[in-house]
């Protein structure tokens, strides 16, 4: 008999709820912080391996019904594969981040500000993954933000956290409000909030068209879909980084499955228009963001950023896969959803690490700004190692995990003249164009990133005197690593387990990879393309290794230590290399002006004024200005407005509240 | 024995690439000092050049990091192997399925990203200017390399390089728009990754329009020496690239003999010959660019591979 995934997973949940409600009164000690970080690690490594369990066995959902929630329902939790696969991101991030925190905790000077929610946040991601309808899956949902804004208030004494919080809440209200309208509607009249009801009764066009709209806004807003990711770089930095790591590896990813869960599932068959959206939507977001990314210097927020352009390329993914499947093109379709969810996965494992990476050096310096970190090599050499890996795997280079994904969704889009639609002639080729283009960009920006803060000189006392962090977290961020290389050089592993997700969202899969003749991975056919990520990096290792080897043999094997050259004009001031503002000026000159409406000012003063010149340089976010900045005015000037109402008669109230019952009466017996 | 003559293939390949780099910069170097009315270093003073480097001291900045040292074997061997994946004499190379072309772009850019990791490890002005310059060149050159490599797969169904070139020498490509545009933006994209004029001068020092010497200004000794062949390497990758592409005559096809094999040499080395010559030329006739200039440049290449494409897309649409 097969274990009951669903029953190991929802005891675990519980666990970890305990675990939070219970630690709270002693939050304050040091010694509670291993404690629960410890075991939020065991919970989530148990509920995770029985996701993977469920997964690789193929086993048959199974449910579970619990006397919980609405009393005439009851809450409907189900294991199936697409849960599964999210489980697994979850549970595995969650893991590695707790045990990442058993050290980074100890930092921590306000520990009962995080340690009752952490283990709560992990619970409910773990929920919303589970839930199995409406009800329990916004109930969830709803504590995955309540939690996770908590955490992002935890250090609330400074007023930029406070903002990001306010922000965070704000949106999030937003997107839940998106969900909770787009159940209501796939509920329909009679309200079968379960998701086997709403899956067995699809609704007609125009509402399937409405709830995918909903979906966009819902869970796009919660992942951090351009235009309504103006929360994720402000929370994702304020929060401590375990947090940030699970914010950004993590809950992104629920708000993918949301919409997977939705867009693939729910909604019945989709329309061509459908992937239209998703992928302009993607395609947009996949490239501001990243452009956005190359002009942070705050370390963590150049990290959501990026975040913001990986959900781009995943949702490119989640397009293509509803275009293929529109047109009934199974094959391409489950190509496109398994890249899509590889991807998901991927990224959930180097944008940890890099978060975890950014928590390090924020550890040992105090520092998250750029342009005063450097030369943290020499310090840090492990930390170093871990996220110089983590960025080449981030920037899509073989032979690493990254780049396994996004080849997979180059080949997708490579199929794509069999669709038979106008709109996506030209539109999937730019989609592609726009990918490669944020594939680029991102390795600037991270090159950017480790060249500012870990190559150079120090720019600041602090990074002078850094300290390598502790071995919790160098584990954490060693498994990160190596998971990167190792799922990058055996793609074909995790593309086989996703397969019964594929075929539960588009309904095929992908051809089995692992009997592939040298483990390569092959899309479709071995003559149109393959890969194979093992070989490249044996290759590399033995051309690296044989160059290396016939230098040392033949060359000369001296070495002096000499002051860096610099054309020969010797400079003792670190000011003068290059910073992470210069770095990024020719690529802000070429995008810039486009993009962030960017401009720079040179300031000179006439010959004999003793003034210095000035160099200015102006990005603006335009999306803010012309999105939030009206929208917040008009609220703003419709509060102050009904401010009057707040100082009423009680007789006008009653007469208020009167007239409100009319209207609503009278528009329900014109409707009905 | 299939097996061991194919791996023999695989090897000479390897070293017939590493092999050839330096003499086919000794010859655009050779030549394009005669076009100049110079005399010109020998044909062989590329070879001459690293056996004198690899036999110097390695002077290194106090604060060079294991990064600065492992950089030009990583950045080399990437480059090597994306070169001996790009058929030259024979096409159906035993492991030329490991990697698509799509890959090869990556593996450069692989390569890429050390390089400019390595010009700003000792934290010096000249090696920021350069892996700035480096990376804002690439962020545009990269995708115009993707969508060139999109309009040949849309054409021959595939991204293997053995199979586009089989796909070209056969007789149903005709003249295609598309593959015009393909050219012109794979040389445009050619001549800027390689650092050649108008993009970036590989003979100047000292100078601030500098790119790629800029980048390598800080090493010497045997490090310098691998740097440069990797960059004589990745010349003669993009020359093989074109020629496997765009004139695939005389490759030997799969399982073809000893003598098909020699033709192939004997006609690859002719284009070599032939690419070398008008690169000369061309760079002789041209004058560097400003650097805000080649996102122009880089512009209008990204944009004749998307227009590639795009063409191929609306004209070729539920083909296969």
């Amino acid at each position: 008999m097969p274990p009951a995934g669903t029953t190991t997973v929802l005891a675990c949940v519980a666990a970890l709820i305990a675990l939070g409600v219970g630690s709270a009164p002693f939050g304050r000690r040091q010694a509670t912080s291993p404690v629960v970080y410890g075991a939020s690690a065991i919970f989530c490594l148990v509920a995770g391996a029985a996701a993977l369990g469920a997964l690789l066995a193929r086993a048959a959902p199974d449910q579970a019904i619990l006397p919980l929630g609405l009393p005439w329902t009851g809450a409907r939790f189900r294991l199936d594969p697409l849960s599964a696969a999210f489980l697994i991101v979850i549970d595995l991030g969650g893991a590695l981040a707790s045990l990442y925190a058993v050290g980074y905790g100890a930092h921590e000077r306000e520990p009962q500000r995080i340690l009752p929610f952490f283990p709560v946040f992990l619970g409910a991601m773990n929920l919303v993954v589970l839930a199995a309808d409406a009800f329990s899956f916004l109930v969830a949902w709803e504590v995955m933000s309540v939690t996770s804004w908590a955490l992002v208030l935890a250090h609330h004494q400074d007023a930029e956290n406070r903002r990001a919080a306010h922000l965070y809440l704000v949106m999030a209200s937003f997107g839940a409000f998106c969900l909770l309208l787009g159940f209501g509607l796939l509920a329909g009249p009679g309200g079968g909030y379960a998701f086997d009801t709403m899956r067995a009764h699809p609704p007609g066009a125009l509402i399937a068209g409405l709830v995918l709209v909903l979906a966009v806004l819902g869970a796009g807003s919660k992942a951090g879909l351009v235009p309504l990711h103006a929360w994720l770089p402000l929370a994702h930095p304020a929060a401590p980084s375990h947090v940030s790591a699970l914010m950004s590896g993590v809950m992104t990813k629920v708000a993918i499955y949301a919409f997977v869960r939705i867009a693939f599932d729910l909604l019945g068959p989709p329309q061509d228009w459908w992937s239209v959206l998703v992928l302009v939507l993607g395609a947009a977001t996949a490239v501001m963001g990243v452009l956005y990314a190359l002009m942070q210097t705050d370390m963590k927020r150049l990290l959501a950023y990026s975040t913001v352009e990986n959900v781009g390329i995943i949702f490119i993914g989640l397009g293509l896969a509803l275009a293929f499947k529109a047109q009934g093109l199974v094959v391409p379709a489950a190509l496109a959803a398994t890249a899509a969810l590889f991807h998901a996965f991927n990224h959930s494992l180097f944008k940890s690490l890099l978060f975890m990476g950014a928590g390090a050096v924020l550890g040992a310096t105090g520092q998250r700004d750029l342009e005063r970190l450097g030369g943290l090599i020499g310090r840090m050499p492990q930390t170093a190692l871990v996220f110089l890996t983590g960025s080449v795997a981030i920037s899509a280079l073989p032979p690493l995990n990254g780049f396994a994904s996004e080849w997979l969704i180059f080949q997708g889009v490579l199929v794509s003249p069999q669709l038979a639609v106008t709109a996506l002639k030209f539109l999937v080729p730019a989609a592609g164009a726009m990918l490669a283009l944020a594939a680029a960009l991102t390795a600037a920006a991270m090159v950017r990133c480790f060249g500012t803060a870990f190559l150079g000189r120090p720019r600041s006392p602090q990074a002078a005197a850094a300290r390598e962090t502790d071995p919790w977290s160098l584990g954490a961020m060693f498994a990160l690593a190596a998971l990167c290389l190792v799922v990058g050089v055996l793609p074909g592993f995790v593309i086989d387990a996703l397969a019964p997700a594929a075929a539960l969202i588009v309904g095929g899969h992908m051809p089995d990879q692992v009997s592939q003749p040298w483990l390569s991975i092959v899309p479709i056919a071995e003559s149109r393309s393959s890969y194979n990520g093992l070989l490249v990096l044996v290759f590399i290792a033995a051309s690296a290794g044989l160059a290396a080897l016939a230098i040392h043999r033949y060359a000369s094997g001296k070495v002096r230590r000499a002051p860096a050259w610099d054309c020969g004009f010797p400079d003792p001031s670190p000011l003068t290399q290059y910073s992470a503002g210069s770095f990024a000026q020719p690529i802000r000159r070429v995008f810039g002006p486009a993009a962030f409406a960017a401009r720079e000012i040179v300031e000179m003063p006439p010959p004999g004024d003793m003034r210095p010149a000035r160099f200015i340089a102006v990005v603006r976010d335009r999306i803010w200005e012309t999105l939030y900045a009206p929208i917040d005015l008009v609220i703003g000037r419709i509060a102050d407005r009904l401010n009057r109402l707040q100082f009423l008669t009680i007789r006008l109230y009653l007469g208020l509240v009167f007239l409100a019952l009319v209207g609503l009466l009278l528009v329900l017996a014109i409707w009905v | 024995m299939g097996v061991i003559r194919d791996l023999s293939v695989q090897g000479l390949q390897m070293m017939l690439v590493l092999a050839l780099a330096p003499l086919l910069t000794g010859w655009v170097r050779r030549l394009k000092a005669r076009l100049l009315r110079r005399r010109g270093p020998p044909l062989l003073q590329p070879y001459r050049d690293l056996w004198r480097l690899m036999r110097k001291e390695v002077v290194l900045a106090h604060n060079a990091s294991w990064l600065f040292r492992v950089a030009p074997y990583l950045i080399f061997a990437a480059t090597w192997v994306a070169a001996a994946l790009i058929p030259t004499f024979a096409t159906g190379l035993l492991f030329s399925w490991s990697a698509d072309l799509i890959a090869i772009t990556a593996l450069l850019g692989s390569a890429r990203f050390f390089l400019a990791l390595a010009g700003m490890d000792v934290g010096t002005s000249f090696g920021g200017i350069g892996s700035s310059r480096e990376v804002m060149i690439a962020s545009l050159a990269e995708p115009a390399m993707i969508m060139i490599v999109f309009s040949l797969a849309l054409l021959a169904h595939s991204t293997q390089l053995s199979t586009v070139a089989g796909f070209m020498l056969s007789s149903n490509v005709g003249l295609r728009v598309t593959l015009a545009m393909a050219l012109v933006a794979l040389l445009m994209v050619a001549v800027a990754e390689n650092g050649r004029i108008p993009i970036d001068n590989p003979a100047t020092h000292l100078e601030l329009t500098m790119v790629h010497e800029a980048m390598v200004l800080e090493y010497s000794g045997r490090h310098l020496a691998v740097l440069e062949l990797a960059s004589f390497l990745k010349l003669l990758l993009y020359i093989s690239l074109i020629a496997c592409v765009f004139v695939p005559w005389g490759l030997a096809p799969v399982g073809s003999g000893l003598a098909a094999a020699g033709i192939g040499l004997v006609a690859y080395l002719g284009k070599l010959v032939v690419a070398g010559a008008m690169l000369a030329i061309f760079e002789t006739s041209m004058a560097k660019m400003r650097v805000f200039r080649a996102p122009q440049y880089l512009g209008a290449a990204l944009m004749l591979g998307l227009l590639g494409a795009l063409l191929l897309f609306v004209s070729r649409g539920g083909l296969r």
